[in-house]
């Protein structure tokens, strides 16, 4: 762990294979600075898109480690497999005709009937979220705290990897998500009424000016427009 | 949520100089809370942007020799890929197809997935292909939000003038028309696909600044905004069992004896294998070009933003508009290292925080457009000297700790939770420490040259999301590029699967590359061959 008496590097083991590589990298620049061209396991390189799962495990612990490569800083006898693809059960249904009541969880994911509570999914997500109790929620047909809990998710699937039951929960979650902004959150009336009131024409003449100003006086328009606080 | 930062075993290595300054911004911060700086004034906007904006420098650029903008400037990254040669030869075998399909869309993020539904619901059929995995874009990881002018106080002729000033009186009107009257129904269009906006109890959206708004319109999903969005369209596409194919990219298009759009060259990532995809319409939604690093900057941007979408469509004979204007996003993260370039979003600043030198000051207002933002601090930190040193370069403080004086506590918690989280990945616990930050390579303002019906010059080849150019002018306001793909990937869609079912459309038969011998005869004319294969598709990191 010394990083002056090894230069500030550290080893790791990519797939088993030990390299020595600079200790502030992430493990995705780790696996970069040791020549791999990364084509799957990389996407928004920003901890958002879950391409990057990771399992690792330091050298003389037992504990496994979950993570995502662009988001993690390399350490000393940081053992590492990559997860870049995980076969989530994701099932299609139509948003407009979808039963929101517990029921659908039923039908499309009945397997989270199966939960063993073990807890398995919470340890092992990548976003620190509380995946066995989302999956609890969805079980009761609460969908507004299943997507609140939910959230963060970026579907990286490396709780449905560690899942005994075979959940794919990031699937459950995402369907709870959506079924909560369509149906159970309050329509948005002031968007209903702008929407109709541009389909209405109530801006065209307003609109029709600004197309038809000179740039100038747009430029004095826009330099003299009012500000809300 | 705490949870996030619990994990640490992480140890920040702040300098001295970076401790010393940040004790200034400690100490100042009751002061500048309160503080409200004054806004810049025309002109003095234009002579800091002349200065010190890298779109302004005039050696980074070069003059295009061959094409529809032959003449023009353009980074000399993309100069040298715009007169690359292809990947394939003329004389490819087109004759046995592996894909046939009325719309092929090529690139699946916002604007593709968007697209993509659409077609389907005008009754097409349509197919995504994608170099990486359907999400694996800039839609993925916009922070901020979607502008939409639906408050009572607002309308689409008021978001029109912030963008056309903001763009600096350049964008092309009739798209930025359609932009602004369009945006309501475009969040209308994705709250009813199950997207989760903040609301409030009532059903009212939750709506803020962004720089240069000069209303509240911002509409956001906490700070995963895009995420959400992304996600919310990528199940819809699945569950309508459109086509995507990924890890294949586009490498060259193919048209037909008139010389309209009629497919693409495909390559499968992993086996190297070309494929042929034939199809009646083809649009564009490439995205971006981050991943080419103009200038050194670092990017906020998705792995494969390498500006494919301009190299396909101007080698097939598109036009580009504004290629030569970038935005640099003010608030990259400058420290730790291991984010270095990493989006900071400009709800930060909509929340509050504001921008902070090295001694302590407020050196200007938070809610500048970004293109000045980013000279600003720019000159803070070169001119003036008042940066803070990291090991990638020098930064400036946003101070974030001010939004939870500002607002309350945990407000930082409930609406910027990935902030959050990627700062306390190192240590970082953003509601009691600033942060540091300076300009980072965010989105491609210019691009290719539509029509208000999202086709590009080449007939029956349409394009939509960021591979565009003109809808924005010289500058985009936050919130308008999620707006964007949502508004113009729809038109794109619809426009391309009403196309396909026309006579107009592509004729299906003698499919052809010659537009490939005839792009390399004029390079070979004017001398301007780089030599290099092109589009790159990924960057390269190995070292």
């Amino acid at each position: 762990m010394n990083d002056n008496a090894n230069n500030g590097k550290v080893n790791i083991y990519l797939f088993g294979k030990k390299y020595s590589v600079p200790s502030e990298l992430t493990i995705m620049t780790a696996m970069e600075y040791a020549g791999y061209s990364l084509v799957r396991g990389c996407g928004c390189r920003n901890g958002f898109c879950g391409a990057c799962a990771s399992i690792y495990r330091i050298e003389g612990d037992r504990e496994l480690k979950f993570c995502l490569a662009c988001q993690t800083q390399v350490r000393e006898g940081m053992y590492v497999a990559t997860l870049p693809f995980f076969p989530l059960v994701k099932k299609v249904y139509d948003i407009e005709k979808i039963n929101t009541s517990a029921q659908i969880m039923m039908q499309l994911y009945p397997e989270i009937y199966k939960c063993i509570g073990c807890n398995a999914c919470t340890k092992s997500c990548t976003q620190k979220l509380n995946v066995m109790q989302y999956i609890a929620y969805a079980q009761r047909g609460d969908f507004k705290k299943c997507a609140e809990e939910s959230f963060d998710c970026v579907m990286c699937g490396v709780c449905s990897s560690r899942c005994p039951a075979g959940i794919s929960h990031p699937q459950v979650a995402m369907l709870a998500r959506r079924i909560n902004g369509k149906y159970l959150t309050p329509e948005s009336e002031h968007l209903n009424i702008r929407a109709d009131e541009i389909s209405g024409g109530k801006f065209d003449e307003a609109m029709a000016a600004l197309m038809f100003a000179s740039d100038e006086e747009l430029k004095k328009l826009y330099n003299d427009r009012d500000i809300e606080a | 949520m705490t949870e996030i930062l619990k994990r640490k075993e992480a140890v920040k290595t702040y300098t001295e100089e970076m401790k010393k300054s940040m004790e200034k911004v400690g100490g100042n911060r009751q002061k500048n809370v309160g503080f409200e700086p004054g806004r810049m004034t025309a002109g003095e906007k234009e002579k800091l942007l002349a200065t010190y904006h890298p779109d302004y420098m005039e050696n980074e650029f070069e003059i295009l020799k061959v094409g529809k903008n032959k003449g023009e400037k353009v980074p000399k990254e993309l100069a040298a890929l715009l007169q690359g040669k292809s990947a394939v030869k003329s004389d490819f075998d087109l004759s046995r197809p592996d894909y046939d399909t009325d719309v092929l869309i090529i690139g699946g993020g916002g604007a593709g997935a968007a697209a993509a539904i659409e077609a389907d619901n005008a009754g097409a059929s349509v197919m995504i292909v994608t170099k990486l995995r359907i999400g694996d874009a800039n839609t993925m990881m916009a922070e901020g939000g979607i502008q939409a002018a639906d408050k009572p106080n607002d309308s689409p002729a008021v978001h029109f003038l912030d963008a056309y000033g903001g763009g600096h009186f350049a964008a092309k009107k009739e798209l930025l028309y359609k932009l602004v009257t369009e945006a309501p129904e475009a969040v209308k269009w994705l709250n009813s696909l199950g997207v989760e906006f903040d609301k409030t109890d009532d059903g009212t959206m939750i709506t803020t600044h962004g720089g240069g708004t000069s209303r509240k319109r911002m509409h956001a999903a906490k700070d995963y905004s895009g995420a959400e969005i992304m996600r919310t369209l990528r199940d819809e596409v699945l569950n309508r069992k459109i086509p995507v194919v990924d890890f294949t990219a586009a490498v060259e298009l193919i048209l037909d004896e008139n010389g309209s759009a009629a497919g693409a060259v495909l390559m499968n990532m992993e086996t190297r294998e070309f494929l042929v995809a034939k199809a009646k319409t083809v649009i564009l939604a490439t995205g971006g070009a981050g991943r080419l690093h103009y200038q050194g900057f670092p990017t906020s941007n998705h792995y494969g933003a390498t500006a494919d979408g301009l190299i396909l469509g101007y080698r097939a004979g598109a036009k580009l508009l504004y290629a030569d204007t970038l935005q640099y996003h003010p608030t990259g993260a400058a420290f730790p290292v291991q984010i270095f370039g990493a989006l900071v979003t400009e709800k930060v600043r909509s929340l509050g925080a504001k921008l902070i030198n090295s001694e302590g000051e407020v050196f200007m207002h938070p809610l500048e457009t970004r293109d000045v933002a980013a000279a600003s601090i720019i000159r803070e930190c070169n001119a003036r000297n008042k940066g803070v040193h990291t090991v990638n370069g020098v930064g400036v403080w946003l101070d974030t700790p001010m939004i939870d004086i500002k607002h309350g506590e945990g407000t930082i918690e409930k609406r910027i939770p990935a902030m959050l989280r990627m700062f306390g990945e190192y240590g970082i616990d953003i509601r009691k420490e600033p942060i540091l930050v300076y300009p980072t390579l965010h989105y491609q303002n210019g691009g290719i040259d539509i029509t208000p019906e999202c086709e590009t010059a080449v007939k029956n080849l349409f394009a939509a999301g960021e591979v565009v150019g003109g809808i924005h002018g010289r500058n985009r306001l936050m919130g308008n590029s999620l707006l964007d793909i949502i508004v113009f990937g729809r038109n794109a869609g619809r426009n391309a699967a009403n196309r396909s079912k026309t006579g107009e459309s592509a004729k299906n038969e003698n499919l052809s590359l010659s537009h490939i011998d005839a792009f390399e005869n004029e390079l070979k004319k004017a001398g301007a061959q780089s030599g290099i294969t092109s589009p790159v598709l990924l960057p390269k990191y190995t070292k």
